[in-house]
């Protein structure tokens, strides 16, 4: 019986797939991260003992009530006409400053439409008054 | 006249640098890309239209607030009381930090404003109210 030769094999690793691999594990990371980036409203809060007088010709009160109900200046105003209502305001007085004041039993999400109504209005000047 | 045969330069090119620049790439994509650290409550987030992206995740630090009124930082839970202490240390550990609130719809005002209070004593006036895009009507 004759024994074969063996071949002589090359101890090389092939190269020719290492891009594919490396390609492969890029897309797998590349799906896997979910990028969540945070979005929200932003709001710069007043130092700690720095309450200024203002003069209450230049405040506009909006409150918000336990139900959820919005009061601007004295009056209900329905939640979209809130943005429509605050620019109307800042046309007769540009120097006007809008205190929002949430009763504490009143939700979170009526708030950050009224936040959201007065970025519509662009309103800069958005004062926060503690809850009742 | 007669004209000179070009030489024969191979076309090709070298594709055995391939794995580096994919390795390279692999790399930058795992360094830059930041992971959750924090789990955070279950919180079904307000909705709103005028948002903002918060400017980097890495000077942004999140409290949770849970419609039951849990506060949690870093997945620790808080009284409204201890907010001060701990966002203070990361005020002054980070001057540029802005905190996220990821607070429930349905959370009560009076955690928001007590919340709003711990803030400006620690200092901590940059605020973000985490929402989801309402779509424009």
């Amino acid at each position: 019986m004759a024994i074969r030769e063996r071949k002589a094999r090359t101890g090389a690793i092939p190269e020719g797939g290492m891009a594919d691999i490396a390609f492969l594990l890029l897309v797998f990371f590349l799906v896997t991260t979910t990028i969540d980036m945070d979005k929200g409203l932003g709001i710069i809060l007043p130092a700690e003992g720095q309450e200024l007088e203002i003069n209450k010709k230049n405040i506009l009160n909006c409150l918000i009530s336990s139900s959820g109900a919005v009061l601007l200046g004295g009056e209900p105003v329905e939640l979209k006409d809130l943005s429509r209502r605050v620019q109307e305001e800042l046309k007769e007085n540009d120097k006007l400053i809008v205190s929002v004041k949430a009763h504490e039993k009143a939700q979170y999400d009526v708030y950050i439409e009224v936040l959201d109504q007065l970025k519509l209005a662009k309103a800069t000047r958005i004062s926060i008054a503690e809850t009742e | 006249m007669k004209f000179k045969r070009k030489s024969g330069v191979e076309s090709k090119i070298s594709t055995s640098s391939m794995p580096d620049i994919i390795f390279m790439l692999l790399i930058f994509f795992m360094v830059t890309t930041v992971l959750r650290e924090y789990s955070g409550l279950p919180v079904s987030l307000p909705k709103a239209e005028r948002i903002e992206k918060l400017e980097s995740k890495r000077h942004t630090s999140d409290i949770w607030v849970s419609k039951d009124g849990l506060i949690s930082i870093e997945d620790k839970l808080f009284n409204n009381d201890d907010v001060r202490h701990v966002m203070y240390e990361k005020r002054a550990s980070d001057p540029q930090l802005t905190v996220s609130l990821k607070a429930d719809q349905a959370a009560r005002m009076e955690i928001i404003s007590g919340i709003h209070n711990e803030l400006r004593k620690a200092d901590a006036l940059k605020l973000n109210y985490s929402t989801k895009v309402k779509a424009p009507n």
